[in-house]
């Protein structure tokens, strides 16, 4: 069976961003191996031409639903964070009784991760491509494009759907929404807020997005690499696609890669590689996955892990985006999980009491632990916050700060001994952790 | 019992049940006023001031039954059954007891709305439950210009006690209104709370500034 | 029919009425806010859940199918 018409694309020669396995013999040939979503040499845009010329024409079906066993062979799973199996989000919507929504999510609230903005930049045929196709699969004409505030990216991305409506390579019109800069914009039911014209901030649930979304109909909600990858599976096929990664986590991902000496960037790689292939492990003392709602993990530890849910998740972190920082051993981690822990309660929408009152107080005894002689309630108190506030808001915000604090008592406890001696690694607090400048302050910033 | 000892008795009837249902109404708005500002009566749990503010509204429409049908049926004065609910309607008094309809329409669609309040949307039943000092005041203007009995002596304290007490709740709820913190604000002042020497900077706008945080570990301010 | 109770955390503002009608399911944190024991809502408890739901002064506690 064809998807689509391929074009030989060029194997590339092993290079930084490929350490994965490279495709087993016998499969598809011409399908591009490592890297697939952002091309192999630079980062030039790729341009509606180029894409057509290197994969073809979107391999439309012609008839909704046809894709969605298509992506359960491939067993690809939402690369937004939550790695929900996409045939059955699909599914749940193509089967609702009004019509659909389908909204492309690539508001990147996480500050470390620069994969969804890079993805787009480069690559937004992929990503619109897989939209497309999405909203063929679910029988939806109202698709949208959800992005971070960046001018200069909006502006491309508009102008990549007119290339597309003028070369009618789209089913649907594609509308480009401007999402707020906020931690929690990118939030499903965030998400689907802010498109129904209200502030972005996450809805009590029931019902999800997939019931009742954005303006009370069901709505679909993908990450844009997620899009990204349906693009490529509709064209090469399930088989094409698990050559890389593992069995239970087939495929490729793109991850954000925080080098201990500040080097910061993109790279694709598989499923199961093994964490030092993708980080400088030495001089190391600790590595964070999954973002600021993720879990350190000791670099000693990290040197046997791979980059799969089933080794992460063992020492309480997971894969999520891809998010995945290398903190150099001589940096003050509880220091650094403190001025992120201030960030994410700041974050906070303030609709919900345990996590409006809970985070706070955590970061403020987070401050208290990173100076010198803490109050030892400092510690006892965060824990019973963190216990309180547990599976208490309207979305995950609190669990996954939570998540993340944990880890860090849990990894940096030799530190904390220090602190309570009087001693700190690193008196001197330079900032590691990407935060941005501003915080929310008022209603229009959630808007 | 002759005809005008007959009328004496259904208009006693009307006047008195009047006073007490504007008494009961304006109890009702006051405990009104305490649900939203999560208050709570001295030593009772706060079951009871949600519980009064129900069970009160609907006793003091049972009063409002009993007051506008003796006045119907009091054969002195001529006011049509109609006008009980249609403001202008009866040939006596028209003005006065118009507002007294309005009052009362307005009590009925509060009581009608609150009772299938799962069945709509928040935001409408509130933006209706607004109405519920129309209905008060309303009702106030009503009894002072249906009949001299507000002019003078008890009563006169009463409709003046009743007028001061509103008026404090309404300003009580006023003040605290200007005091709460938006929702997008609220972590940000509990961090400044906890630990005021690193409160997050402001970007030096006269509104960040001018609101004093919440007190102690009460649960902060309303929801809107 | 199987039902949970859930509270609403955007629209519950710590009024505290469910945890006086309901202490045997409903607690109320250090801040004023309700924990809701999770899990199925037991018979015997039909009538005073019913009537915490319906007192809530914002509607927040909610009587749901059981995921």
């Amino acid at each position: 069976m064809t998807y689509g018409t391929t074009v030989p694309y060029p194997a590339p020669s092993p290079g930084p961003q490929d350490r994965a396995r490279t495709a087993p013999a016998g499969t598809a040939s011409e399908a591009p191996d490592l890297p697939r979503l952002l091309p192999v040499h630079g980062a030039v845009p790729v341009d509606l031409r180029t894409h057509l010329s290197r994969y073809g024409a979107p391999p439309y079906f012609g008839h909704p639903g046809k894709l969605i066993p298509v992506l359960k062979v491939a067993g690809l799973t939402g690369r937004g964070g939550a790695a929900f199996p996409v045939h059955r989000k699909l599914q749940a919507v193509g089967e609702a009784r009004t019509r659909p929504v389908v909204i492309g999510n690539g508001a990147e609230g996480e500050p470390a991760s620069d994969k969804d903005k890079s993805l787009l930049w480069i690559s937004p045929h992929l990503v619109l491509d897989g939209l497309q196709l999405a909203a063929e699969a679910v029988g939806s004409e109202a698709v949208g494009l959800y992005v971070h505030r960046n001018a200069r990216l909006q502006e491309r991305l508009r102008a990549a759907v007119a290339e597309r409506a003028a070369a009618r390579a789209d089913l649907a019109p594609v509308e480009i929404i401007d999402a707020p800069p906020r931690f929690l914009a990118g939030e499903e039911s965030a998400l689907a807020s802010r498109i129904s014209g209200q502030p972005a901030m996450p809805r009590f649930k029931p019902p999800r997005v997939f019931e009742r979304g954005v303006v009370g109909r069901p709505t679909l909600v993908h990450n844009v690499e997620t899009l990204a990858h349906m693009a490529l599976i509709a064209r090469y096929g399930p088989a094409w696609f698990r050559s890389v990664g593992t069995r239970d986590e087939p495929g490729s991902m793109l991850c954000t890669v925080h080098q201990a000496d500040g080097r910061r960037g993109v790279v694709e790689t598989g499923l199961g590689t093994p964490l030092r292939d993708l980080l400088q492990l030495e001089g190391t003392q600790a590595v964070l996955s999954g973002g600021y709602h993720g879990a350190w993990v000791p670099s000693a530890d990290a040197a046997h892990m791979t980059l799969s849910n089933e080794d992460l998740k063992a020492a309480g972190g997971f894969v999520g985006a891809g998010v995945l920082v290398a903190l150099p051993a001589g940096r003050c981690g509880i220091a650094e999980t403190a001025r992120v822990a201030r960030y994410l309660a700041l974050e906070s929408a303030g609709q919900c009491g345990p996590c409006f009152n809970g985070l706070p107080r955590i970061a403020a005894a987070l401050d208290e632990v990173a100076s010198p002689r803490p109050d030892p309630r400092a510690v006892t108190d965060m824990i019973r916050w963190a216990a309180l506030v547990e599976g208490r808001g309207a979305c995950h915000h609190p669990d996954g700060t939570t998540r993340f604090v944990r880890s860090a008592l849990h990894v940096f406890r030799e530190e904390i001994r220090n602190h309570s001696a009087g001693r700190c690694v690193d008196p001197a607090r330079e900032p590691f952790l990407p935060l941005p400048a501003d915080t929310a302050l008022d209603a229009a910033d959630w808007s | 019992m002759n005809g005008i000892t007959q009328s004496t008795a259904l208009w006693y009837a009307s006047r008195a049940t009047g006073v007490v249902s504007l008494l009961l109404l304006t109890a009702v708005v006051l405990l009104g006023v305490l649900v939203n500002r999560q208050g709570r009566l001295p030593g009772l749990p706060r079951f009871v001031v949600t519980g009064l503010h129900r069970n009160l509204s609907l006793l003091g429409v049972a009063f409002v039954a009993i007051h506008v049908i003796t006045a119907v049926l009091d054969p002195y004065v001529t006011i049509g059954i109609v006008s009980i609910v249609i403001p202008f309607a009866s040939a006596y008094k028209p003005l006065w007891l118009g507002l007294g309809a309005i009052s009362l329409d307005v009590v009925l669609a509060l009581i009608l709305t609150s009772l299938a309040r799962a069945r709509m949307s928040r935001r409408l039943w509130r933006s209706l439950h607004w109405l519920s000092y129309v209905a008060w005041v309303s009702a106030l203007v009503h009894s002072l210009g249906s009949s001299n009995d507000l002019h003078g002596g008890v009563l006169l304290y009463m409709a003046i006690a009743c007028t001061l007490a509103v008026i404090a709740a309404v300003a009580w709820r006023i003040t605290h209104a200007g005091r709460e913190i938006p929702r997008e604000e609220r972590a940000a002042a509990t961090l400044a709370r906890m630990s005021p020497a690193r409160a997050p900077e402001t970007r030096g706008t006269p509104r960040n500034d001018a609101r004093p945080p919440a007190s102690g570990n009460r649960a902060p301010e309303n929801v809107r | 029919m199987k039902r949970e109770l859930r509270v609403d955390p955007t629209a519950c503002s710590g009024h505290g009425l469910c945890a006086e009608l309901l202490p045997e399911l409903i607690t109320l944190d250090e801040w004023g806010y309700p924990i809701v024991a999770r899990g199925l809502v037991p018979r015997s408890l039909d009538r005073h859940v019913r009537r915490a739901v319906t007192d809530c002064p914002v509607l927040a506690l909610k009587l749901l199918p059981a995921s």
